[in-house]
C-alpha cells in the first residue's frame, strides 16, 4: 500500500520537477512555491493524516513519511506548506478546539493555508523559556506584544503559531507560557525579511505592537504551552528533513565521480550510504512511536543530531574525494557544492542546536 | 518468545558470566558450567527448526540472545553457535549439541566426500565440536568434525578471543549439501551480522559503565557526570549506541529469509564507527582505572575493537557498499535505500 503510493509519487515527481536543476533542488524544504504546494493538495498529499471530515486522508504517519522523504529526496520546493503539515496541523489536531480545528486544518490539507513558528526571540535562542514577548489579557481577548525572530518563511505565511508568555515569571521558569495562532495580516504586525548569508530570504523578525487577538485564537490551556511546544518538536526533530538536505549533492556528487570509483571515493559514498539507510530506519522507528501516541523527544533528539551532523559532512566529504571548486556559476555539481556548503552551518541550528539535543539525551542518561 | 528469551539469557548471562570468568577463560578454561547451562535451556539451538527439536524462533528473536552475548562479553563462542545451528537448520540438517561456528576464511576443496584445506580464524577452534564452512564450485555447505582436523594453531584476535587456524587433510565431510537458498556462497556478510549485534550489545553496556562512572567519580567536588563537557559527550555515545542497536536488529530482521546485503553492511559500518567513538569516550570518560587490566572496561573495548574489524571491516564493507553505489548511478541511489529487504545483486557479488 505504501509502496504504491511510493510509486505513485515518485511518478509525479518525475513529470513535474522535470525543469528544475540540481541547485534549486538542493534547497529541499527551503524551496518555496506556492502552485506547487496546491498541487499536491489536490492529491491529498498534505495534512494527510488528519480524519477526513478536516481536509485529511486518515493515512498512517508511514504513508505520510513516504510521501515526504520522497518530495524531499527528489529536491521538491515544498517549504510554503512544509511547517504546517509536520507541526502545525498535528499540533492543532491534539490541542486545539473544535472550532479552530474546522477553521484551519482545511486550507492546510489543500495547501493554500501556510504556518511559520514563533518562537525563538533575539534574546531568547536555545533558552526557549526565557521569551519575552507577551500576551495580556483584556476584556476581549489578549493584547500581544514582543518580538520574534529567524522565524521561517513568516513573510510569506498566513498565520504564525506563537509562543507567548500568559503569566509573570516565577521560579517555575517553564510555566505561564501559551500558544497562539496569530493572523498574520492582524494590524501591529511588522515582518521584515532577514538575508542569510547567501543572500536569500527564508527567515524574518516579526514584531508585534499591541496586536489584539481573540480568546478562540488561544491554543489548548493558558499556561501550558511549553508541554505542548515540546511535544511539537519531536515532530520537527525526526523527519527526513533531518538526513536528506544534501541529498542533491549526494546525487551530483556520484555523477561526478562516475562508475569507477578510486578507493577513497568508493569509502566515503559506502559510509554515507550506510549512515542515510540507517539514520532513515531511525526516522522511521521514531515515526511509528508518535503514530502511538508516545512523546519520543529522546529518540527525535538522537535522530536530529546523527542526521544533522551527517548532512554536515556531506559537503565536507565532497571536497575531500573530489577536487572540483565549488562556484554558483559552474557546473550542476559545482553550484550545489557552493550552495549546500553555506547552507550545512544552519543544518544544526534550526530546530534545536545540537548542544541543546545532547542535553536532552544527558538528561535521559539522569547525568543532569 | 523474545521477551522469554532475554529474560532466560540476561538470567543465565548475570549469574554465570563474570570478569573472573572472562580472564579465567582468557588463560585458556573452557567455561563447561556456562555452556551446559546454555544447552539445556535450549538457548544454543534457539533459532533451530522445532522438526530438528530446536526452539523455532525467528531469527530476529534470535538478536536479542546475540546482543546479550555482545554485552556481558561471553567467553565462548554462543553466538556463533546460534549462527551456525540457523544455518544447518536452513540447510534441513539437525543442529548439533556442542559448540560449533562458520569458518567465513577457508580454501577447502572436497573430493569424494572428503574435504581438504585451511580454514582461518575460527572462533574457538580448538573447542568446537564442528564446523560449518563452504566449498565452492558448485557452491555447497559443508560440516566437519573438529577431531579429525589434521593440524590446528592456536592464534587470538585483539581482544584474546580464540580464533584458530584449523587445516584439514582429506578428512570425511560429516555432510555436504547445497547452500541453504538465500546464503550467499561466502559466509562474511552473516559474520559481519553476528558481529554487528554483539557490537551493539557491548555499546550498551560500555554506555552503561560509562554513565555510572560518571555519576560516581568526584572531582572539583561534583560527579564529573555534571559537567556539560562529560554529559555531551556521553550523549554523543547514546546517540551512536542507539544507532548501532537499531541497524543490528534491522538486519536480523531482513535477514529472516534471505540475507540481507543492505542492511548488514550497514550495521557493520555503523557499528565500526561507534565502537570507535564510543570506546575512546569511555576511556577518556573513566581515566587511569579504566586503562588497568583490573577494570572490566577493556572487556568491552577491546572486543568492540576487534569485532569491528572482523568479517569485513568498516573500510571493507564501506568500499564494497561505495562500488556498488557508483556502479549503479545517482539513480539508483536513493530506490536502494527505500526498498527495505533485498540486497542489491551488485553487493553479493562485487568483491574488493
Amino acid at each position: 500500500m505504501a509502496e504504491e503510493l511510493r510509486q505513485e509519487v515518485r511518478a509525479f515527481l518525475v513529470d513535474a520537477l522535470v525543469d528544475l536543476p540540481p541547485v534549486r533542488r538542493a534547497d529541499s524544504w527551503m524551496g518555496f512555491d506556492a502552485q506547487f504546494s496546491r498541487r499536491l493538495g489536490e492529491r491529498g498529499w498534505i495534512g494527510m493524516t488528519l480524519p477526513e471530515r478536516y481536509g485529511g486522508r486518515q493515512a498512517s504517519a508511514f504513508a505520510r513519511y513516504v510521501v515526504i522523504e520522497e518530495l524531499l529526496a527528489a529536491g521538491a520546493p515544498v517549504s510554503a506548506h512544509w511547517i504546517a503539515d509536520r507541526q502545525s496541523a498535528p499540533m492543532l489536531l491534539r490541542y486545539g478546539s473544535e472550532a479552530q480545528k474546522e477553521r484551519f486544518l482545511p486550507g492546510i490539507c489543500r495547501g493554500e493555508s501556510y504556518f511559520c513558528i514563533g518562537m525563538s526571540e533575539p534574546g531568547s535562542g536555545s533558552d526557549l523559556a526565557s521569551i519575552s514577548t507577551r500576551a495580556r489579557r483584556n476584556a476581549t481577548g489578549w493584547i500581544l506584544n514582543g518580538r520574534k525572530v529567524w522565524t521561517t518563511n513568516a513573510h510569506r505565511s498566513h498565520f504564525m503559531i506563537t509562543l507567548a508568555r500568559t503569566q509573570e515569571k516565577t521560579t517555575e521558569r517553564h510555566r505561564g507560557m501559551s500558544q497562539f495562532i496569530v493572523d498574520l495580516k492582524r494590524p501591529g504586525i511588522s515582518v521584515r525579511p532577514i538575508r542569510d548569508l547567501t543572500g536569500d530570504e527564508h527567515f524574518n523578525e516579526v514584531v508585534f505592537d499591541n496586536v489584539e487577538l481573540s480568546d478562540d485564537e488561544l491554543v489548548g490551556a493558558e499556561g501550558e504551552g511549553w508541554a505542548q511546544v515540546t511535544a511539537e518538536l519531536a515532530y520537527e526533530r525526526s523527519g527526513p528533513e533531518r538526513i536528506l538536505s544534501c541529498m542533491a549533492l549526494v546525487n551530483t556528487l556520484i555523477d561526478r565521480v562516475g562508475r569507477s570509483p578510486d578507493a577513497l571515493q568508493a569509502r566515503e559514498l559506502g559510509r554515507v550510504a550506510a549512515r542515510l539507510f540507517t539514520l532513515r530506519n531511525m526516522s522511521i522507528a521514531v515515526t511509528a512511536q508518535l503514530q502511538a501516541g508516545e512523546n519520543p523527544a529522546v529518540a527525535a533528539a538522537c535522530v536530529k543530531d546523527l542526521g544533522v551532523t551527517l548532512e554536515q559532512e556531506i559537503p565536507e566529504i565532497a571536497q575531500a574525494i573530489d577536487q572540483m571548486e565549488p562556484s554558483s556559476q559552474g557546473s550542476d555539481y559545482a553550484k550545489v557544492l557552493a550552495h549546500l556548503t553555506q547552507l550545512a552551518p544552519s543544518f544544526s541550528l534550526r530546530g534545536g542546536t545540537r548542544e541543546i539535543l545532547r542535553g536532552i539525551i544527558a538528561r535521559s542518561l539522569e547525568l543532569r | 518468545m523474545r521477551d522469554l528469551f532475554e529474560t532466560t539469557i540476561e538470567r543465565i548471562f548475570s549469574d554465570l558470566v563474570s570478569p573472573a570468568l572472562i580472564h579465567r577463560c582468557a588463560a585458556g578454561v573452557w567455561p563447561s558450567e556456562l555452556w551446559s547451562t546454555l544447552e539445556e535451556a535450549e538457548m544454543t539451538s534457539a533459532a533451530v527448526p522445532e522438526v530438528f527439536g530446536g526452539a523455532g524462533a525467528t531469527w530476529e528473536d534470535t538478536f536479542t540472545l546475540v546482543r546479550a552475548a555482545g554485552a556481558h562479553a561471553v567467553p565462548a563462542p554462543f553466538a556463533d553457535t546460534l549462527l551456525a545451528n540457523w544455518l544447518l537448520g536452513r540447510a534441513g540438517l539437525q543442529p548439533t549439541r556442542g559448540p560449533l561456528a562458520i569458518a567465513a576464511h577457508s580454501q577447502l576443496t572436497c573430493v569424494n566426500g572428503h574435504a581438504s584445506g585451511r580454514l582461518e580464524k575460527v572462533p574457538w577452534g580448538r573447542d568446537l565440536k564442528r564446523i560449518v564452512a563452504f566449498v565452492t564450485d558448485p557452491a555447497r555447505l559443508i560440516v566437519l568434525d573438529t577431531a579429525s582436523a589434521a593440524q590446528l594453531e592456536r592464534r587470538t584476535n585483539l581482544a584474546g578471543e580464540p580464533r584458530d587456524t584449523v587445516v584439514f587433510d582429506s578428512a570425511p565431510a560429516i555432510h555436504v549439501e547445497p547452500l541453504p537458498s538465500g546464503v550467499p556462497p561466502d559466509f562474511l556478510l552473516c559474520g559481519a551480522m553476528l558481529r554487528s549485534a554483539q557490537m551493539a550489545g557491548a555499546l550498551q553496556s560500555l554506555l552503561q559503565m560509562t554513565t555510572g562512572y560518571a555519576t560516581e567519580r568526584v572531582q572539583f567536588g561534583k560527579p564529573i557526570g555534571h559537567f556539560q563537557v562529560i554529559q555531551q559527550q556521553i550523549a554523543v555515545m547514546a546517540e551512536h549506541s542507539a544507532c548501532s542497536l537499531l541497524a543490528a536488529e534491522a538486519a536480523f530482521a531482513e535477514s529472516a529469509s534471505d540475507i540481507a546485503a543492505l542492511p548488514i553492511m550497514a550495521a557493520k559500518i555503523c557499528a565500526g564507527e561507534a565502537a570507535s567513538m564510543c570506546a575512546s569516550t569511555a576511556h577518556a570518560v573513566h581515566g587511569a582505572i579504566g586503562f588497568t587490566e583490573e577494570h572490566s572496561l577493556h572487556l568491552k573495548t577491546r572486543r568492540l575493537w576487534a569485532w569491528r574489524a572482523e568479517y569485513g571491516s568498516q573500510a571493507y564493507w564501506s568500499q564494497r557498499l561505495g562500488q556498488t553505489v557508483c556502479e549503479s548511478g545517482s539513480r539508483a541511489l536513493w530506490p536502494m535505500l527505500t526498498q527495505t529487504a533485498k540486497p542489491t545483486t551488485a553487493a553479493t557479488e562485487t568483491r574488493s
